[in-house]
Formats: C-alpha cells, sequence, structure tokens
C-alpha cells in the first residue's frame, strides 16, 4: 500500500502498521522505537511521515449516538465525509469542518483544524467532549477539555498518542442547503471592510486573486452563508470529477492560473449577490474532484498558510501579496478569512486576526520565497500552520508559537517524544 | 425493507459490501463463525443508516446445518451474498490435506451447499438475486495458487451454470472477481496500486453490477484485460513460467 500527504511532497518509503484494535497497537508501540500516526493523508506537508505509521483510518466504528444531546462516539479514523452522509438526512451537521470533509476525526482533533465559522464557533476541539488516547506506554487515558493532555493533544499532530475513539458534538440544522452572500470587492480595503461587515455572519472565506497587482491588490470574492430553514435534507453526494494523471509540470504556470483566476473573479456578478447553494458546494468545493492534487504534476505542492493578528493584518497582508505578485509563482485563489479568539491548546493554528492560505507548485526557487514570506510573517507576530507545512524553519515556527516550550517540556516529562515524532517534529524540533 | 443475507461476513469486504448495502437502504443477515465478534460492525451500520442488522452463527463446513439455517430465517432474503474465501499458503497445501480440504470446503463445497438451498427457494418464488464473490486466481491455475485458484475455478463454474439455471425464474446471479484488494490479509504485500482495489470499491463495484444485473465483473476492471493476457499465453510456453 502507498500512503502520501496530500502534497505529495516529500514521498518516503514507510512502513505501515494498520490500527485495527487495541492490544495490537500497544504492541507495536511498545516494540517498536518511532512512529506517527496516519489518517486519510489530507494534511499538505510531512506532520504526518515517517519511517513507521500507524494507519488509523480502518479504524472506523461509530460507536454510538445520543440522540437528545446530539453526540456522537466514534472512532478515529471515521471521516468527516462518513459523519455527513449519515447525519445530515437526519438534521445533524459538524459544528466546525475544514474546506475538506475528507479527513478523519483523529487527524482532525490532531490538527484542531478550523472552518469558515472560527470567529464563532472556535477550533474542532471545541465541538470534543472528550476523547481516549493511547500512550507511549501502552495505557488509554481518558482526556476532557479540563486536562493538561487534552490541550496537548489537540494541534499537537500526533505527537502525544494514538486517538483511538472521540465524543463528538453535532448541531441541528433545519436544511442541507445554505444561503450564500457574495460580495465581490476591489482591492484589499474594501476586502476588510466586507469581511468588517458581515462578521456576524455564521460562516464568510474569501477568495483572493494574489496575482492582482497595484490599485487591484487584495480584490476578492468575499462568500458569506447560514444555513437555510426550508427543511430539504435530502443531502446526496455528488457526482465526482476525477484528475486521472498527474499532470505535466508545465501545465501550470503564471498565464494559466492568471486565466483561471480572471475567469473566476469574472463569473461573479458585480457588488453584492445571493445564491443558495447545497452544503456541499458552500463548504467543500474541491472535495468534487478527486486527486486534484494531481494538477501540480510529479513534483508535488505545497500550501502556505500563515495568520497574522488583527492589528498588524492589513499592513502584515499588502507587503505579503505584494511580494508573492511581484515573483510572479503561480497560485489559485488564495483563501482568506477572519479569526477569533485563540483557545488554550498549546499548538493550535488559529489567533485572533486573518489568514491566508496559498498553493504552490513545488519548484525552484519556491522555498527561498517562502522565507522571505516567512520573514514578513514574523515581523508582524504571525505563525505558519503545521498541518500545511513542509519546510518552516524552526526559528521561525518557534517565533510564533509562545506556548512551544510547554508542550516540549510536557511531551519530555510523558517519554512521547521517545516514540512520537514525523519528520515534521524533527525538522523543527518539538 | 428486503434482507441481504452475507456468509463469511467478517472479512475486510464483507464489512464493506454491508455497509454498501445498509446505505442503500437493505436490511442484513450478517453470517458467520464466532459472529458475536461482529457487535461493533451491527452497532456501527445501525447509527449510520437505522437499517435492522441481525448477526447469525453460521459454519460453511457444517454442511447438516445449512438446511435449517436456512428454514429458521424469519423473513428469507432478497438476495444472498457469498463473501467467504480462505486463501491457505499454497507450500502448506502441499503437504498439510487439512488446509487444501478447509480452502475448497470454504471456497467452493461449502458456498455450493449453502447455494444449492437458497437457489431452489428463490427459483420456486421466480425472485431475488445471488451474488458470489469468486477471485480472478480462479481463471489459470499458476504454481504460486493454484489449490486456492482451484477452488475458486469450480465456484466460477458452479455460479456460471447456476446463473444459466436460474435464468428462466428470473432470479439473477453475478459472479465478482476480484483482483488485489487491500485488506489485512494483504497489508504487509508491497501490490501495486494501479492493480489493487479497497474493499469499498470492490463493494460499490458489486452493488452497482447487481443492480444493474450484470452477469461478471472484474474489480478493478482493468483484470479483465490482465487476465485475457495470461489466459492467452499457450500452455506449452506457461508451464515453464513463473508468474
Amino acid at each position: 500500500m502507498q500512503l502520501n500527504s496530500w502534497g505529495m511532497y516529500p514521498i518516503i518509503k514507510k512502513n505501515i502498521t494498520v490500527l485495527r484494535d487495541k492490544p495490537s497497537l500497544r504492541n507495536e508501540i511498545l516494540n517498536n522505537t518511532e512512529c506517527i500516526p496516519f489518517g486519510n493523508g489530507r494534511s499538505y506537508g510531512d506532520s504526518a511521515l515517517n519511517e513507521h505509521i500507524i494507519y488509523c483510518k480502518p479504524y472506523n466504528y461509530f460507536l454510538g449516538f445520543d440522540e437528545a444531546r446530539g453526540i456522537l462516539h466514534c472512532q478515529a479514523g471515521v471521516t468527516l465525509s462518513e459523519i455527513i452522509e449519515a447525519f445530515v438526512p437526519q438534521g445533524w451537521f459538524l459544528k466546525v469542518t475544514p474546506g475538506t470533509k475528507l479527513i478523519t476525526v483523529g487527524g482532525a482533533i490532531a490538527s484542531d483544524v478550523h472552518g469558515k465559522n472560527h470567529h464563532v464557533e472556535g477550533c474542532f476541539s471545541a465541538c470534543i467532549e472528550g476523547f481516549r488516547l493511547m500512550l507511549p506506554n501502552g495505557e488509554i487515558r481518558t482526556c476532557i477539555k479540563e486536562d493538561e493532555l487534552f490541550k496537548a493533544t489537540c494541534g499537537g499532530m500526533g505527537l502525544t498518542g494514538v486517538i483511538l475513539d472521540a465524543k463528538i458534538s453535532l448541531k441541528k440544522i433545519n436544511s442541507k442547503n445554505i444561503e450564500q452572500t457574495t460580495i465581490k470587492t476591489k482591492n484589499l480595503k474594501e476586502t476588510f471592510e466586507a469581511f468588517e461587515k458581515y462578521a456576524y455572519m455564521p460562516y464568510s472565506v474569501a477568495w483572493i486573486d494574489c496575482l492582482a497587482k497595484d490599485d487591484a491588490l487584495g480584490k476578492c470574492l468575499l462568500m458569506v452563508g447560514e444555513f437555510a430553514d426550508d427543511g430539504d435534507l435530502n443531502f446526496k453526494e455528488k457526482k465526482k470529477l476525477n484528475i486521472p494523471f498527474k499532470f505535466p509540470s508545465f501545465a501550470l504556470n503564471h498565464l494559466s492560473v492568471k486565466a483561471f483566476n480572471w475567469l473566476y473573479y469574472a463569473k461573479a456578478p458585480k457588488g453584492v449577490s445571493h445564491q443558495k447553494v447545497d452544503l456541499g458546494t458552500f463548504f467543500y468545493p474541491l472535495d468534487g474532484i478527486n486527486n486534484w492534487n494531481r494538477i501540480y504534476g510529479k513534483g508535488g505542492f505545497t500550501q502556505y498558510q500563515f495568520i497574522l493578528p488583527k492589528e498588524h493584518s492589513y499592513e502584515g497582508l499588502e507587503e505579503i501579496l505584494k511580494r508573492i505578485s511581484q515573483s510572479g509563482k503561480g497560485s489559485f485563489l488564495a483563501v482568506l478569512k477572519l479569526y477569533g479568539e485563540a483557545n488554550d491548546n498549546y499548538l493550535s493554528f488559529p489567533i485572533k486576526g486573518y489568514s491566508l492560505a496559498l498553493d504552490f507548485k513545488i519548484e525552484k526557487g519556491l522555498f527561498d520565497l517562502l522565507d522571505a514570506l516567512d520573514e514578513i510573517v514574523v515581523k508582524y507576530g504571525g505563525r505558519i500552520y503545521l498541518t500545511k507545512d513542509v519546510r518552516v524553519s524552526k526559528e521561525t515556527f518557534e517565533k510564533g508559537y509562545p506556548m512551544i516550550e510547554k508542550f516540549r517540556s510536557y511531551r519530555k516529562s510523558k517519554a512521547m517524544d521517545t516514540k512520537f515524532a514525523s519528520l515534521q517534529s524533527k525538522r523543527i524540533g518539538i | 425493507m428486503s434482507y441481504v443475507l452475507i456468509i463469511g461476513a467478517k472479512s475486510d469486504i464483507a464489512q464493506a459490501v454491508a455497509r454498501e448495502y445498509a446505505k442503500h437502504g437493505y436490511s442484513l443477515y450478517l453470517a458467520g463463525r464466532e459472529i458475536q465478534t461482529l457487535h461493533s460492525l451491527a452497532t456501527d451500520i445501525k447509527i449510520r443508516t437505522s437499517v435492522a442488522v441481525e448477526l447469525l452463527e453460521f459454519d460453511l463446513g457444517a454442511f447438516h446445518t445449512h438446511q435449517a439455517f436456512y428454514e429458521n430465517l424469519q423473513e428469507k432474503p432478497l438476495g444472498v451474498i457469498v463473501v467467504a474465501g480462505y486463501m491457505a499458503e499454497q507450500k502448506k497445501c502441499e503437504s498439510d490435506w487439512a488446509e487444501t480440504l478447509n480452502t475448497i470446503t470454504v471456497n467452493y463445497t461449502g458456498a455450493v451447499s449453502i447455494l444449492n438451498i437458497v437457489a431452489n427457494d428463490m427459483e420456486h418464488n421466480k425472485n431475488g438475486f445471488i451474488v458470489g464473490v469468486s477471485s480472478v486466481a480462479g481463471e489459470r491455475g499458476r504454481k504460486a495458487n493454484y489449490i486456492y485458484g482451484s477452488s475458486k475455478a469450480a465456484f466460477t463454474a458452479y455460479l456460471s451454470g447456476l446463473r444459466n439455471r436460474l435464468y428462466e425464474s428470473g432470479v439473477h446471479v453475478l459472479t465478482v472477481k476480484p483482483g488485489f484488494v487491500a485488506t489485512k490479509m494483504t497489508i504487509g504485500l508491497d501490490l501495486p496500486p494501479k492493480l489493487t482495489a479497497q474493499p469499498e470499491k470492490v463493494a460499490r463495484d458489486m452493488f452497482q453490477a447487481q443492480q444493474k444485473n450484470k452477469d461478471v465483473i472484474y474489480t478493478k476492471s482493468i483484470w479483465k484485460w490482465v487476465m485475457l493476457v495470461i489466459k492467452m499465453i499457450p500452455e506449452l510456453k506457461f508451464k515453464g513460467m513463473s508468474i
């Protein structure tokens, strides 16, 4: 079996242990020197890669559902997609979901993922009642929100143990549809104003054309929405497109990306418009295309996602967008998002401010550009998202995460550092 | 909603098949040995889909129990799917008759015993469907696994005859021939990704083919062409090859 991360870079040889049951997992952990849990391979970089991985996706039973409270108990390998398929028809949805539903519950906890409603609901850990985790000594611990182990594990990138099962709080919905408002802006200033104006909406996200220059720098389509109330719960997975093979690496270049971005932006009506779309279209636009990572070709790609504190977001983003625009390095529409307050978890990514995420094909000169962007991010007090990262330096990482020492010493005190490690954790020394 | 009976319910393919049929609203009889170990699967499916799931103790090798087993089903199943399969190590089979016999029993005689009973009932009622999971290994005997392969070859021929017999009564028989499948049995093997199906893919392909009354499918479908080539090699040449 071949398992790679979503960016298809780096590609390494690994031993795979499938998580089937607790006794065999215990043996595996006790008898091996070093491993890292792996879910559905949707983190972009090297955070779930190592020579020995524990493949958790087949560990995927639903264990119970408390209908009165909307609490689902399931094993860590269950994907968000399976939860949606089973529960949307019954009128339930995830409180927090990222832009893909093809991730496991274990992965969602380990990355403490967030979605278009972070400014209202916070991270994935906010809807977790508790979970069970296997520690380096094979012991199984139940964690609840107040525990130190909970704060280390949510956002802890799989470095505290193997998550076995979790209790997730779902929310009631009365439709599978979203009432969406699209706001087309002309520059970064308008984009920020629109975000603030619509901050009362539960869901919001903007697609920025990061090849736009000068007066048009920071122009975007801001999409905000809320669940409709039409009683239509007939959710069906749409037929998927498939990218059958890896594109040749020249397919994506400055011109093709520019053309795509132009078309995308041009097809939206001017000013403010309204649409009713299905939740799949609203939350998971790219899940409709199987293997979309193949358009970046054989060398793979990475996503650069950073967040800046709110007070410096505007000037920081302006500087970064200018730098990218100058470089001419192709990125499809980048995703801009407003975040709410940070939580107490040691390594969760979100802080109050704005985050931007951009995809880049791995090519010569890219990492130099990203190093240059890192400097701007650090200058404005921002940080990099580990779930997307494959190349950040230890220094840049440490400057962004003030609670890193707490995490390091906690890991050491429980001997977690002797058993759980990824290529990423070794690179940045966590 | 109608029941589907899955024989050999403990395998990874069977689990995926059970979830697939439940997703489309079918209630389930899950049959196999030490079936109580499937409690968590039954709970899982009930939460996912709210169909009825019953676990039934069943031993393919205990031929004399098969009639009573089928008669005791409260509501007769609309479809019967035989997923049971046993792949012993070829070398072991060559010197251990018990292993060889067990391979033949699970893959062939046991399946024939229960399907004879099912077929008579369905033919009488002029309603129902039967699915048998055979294998591409049954297409041509190879030194690497011909004990397993020959038992599957027999099963394939049985299903073909059964399809022919039941055609008039409107009972449909589907033969599924998987190639490599990524299951707990094959996890350590370095299988080529382009030729290897996930159990969920086998289940989806089976469901769609059964609903469309297809006769024989390969999954992944590329195996049809792979096996065509392998079957075309002249015996004179083939007997000296190691594939």
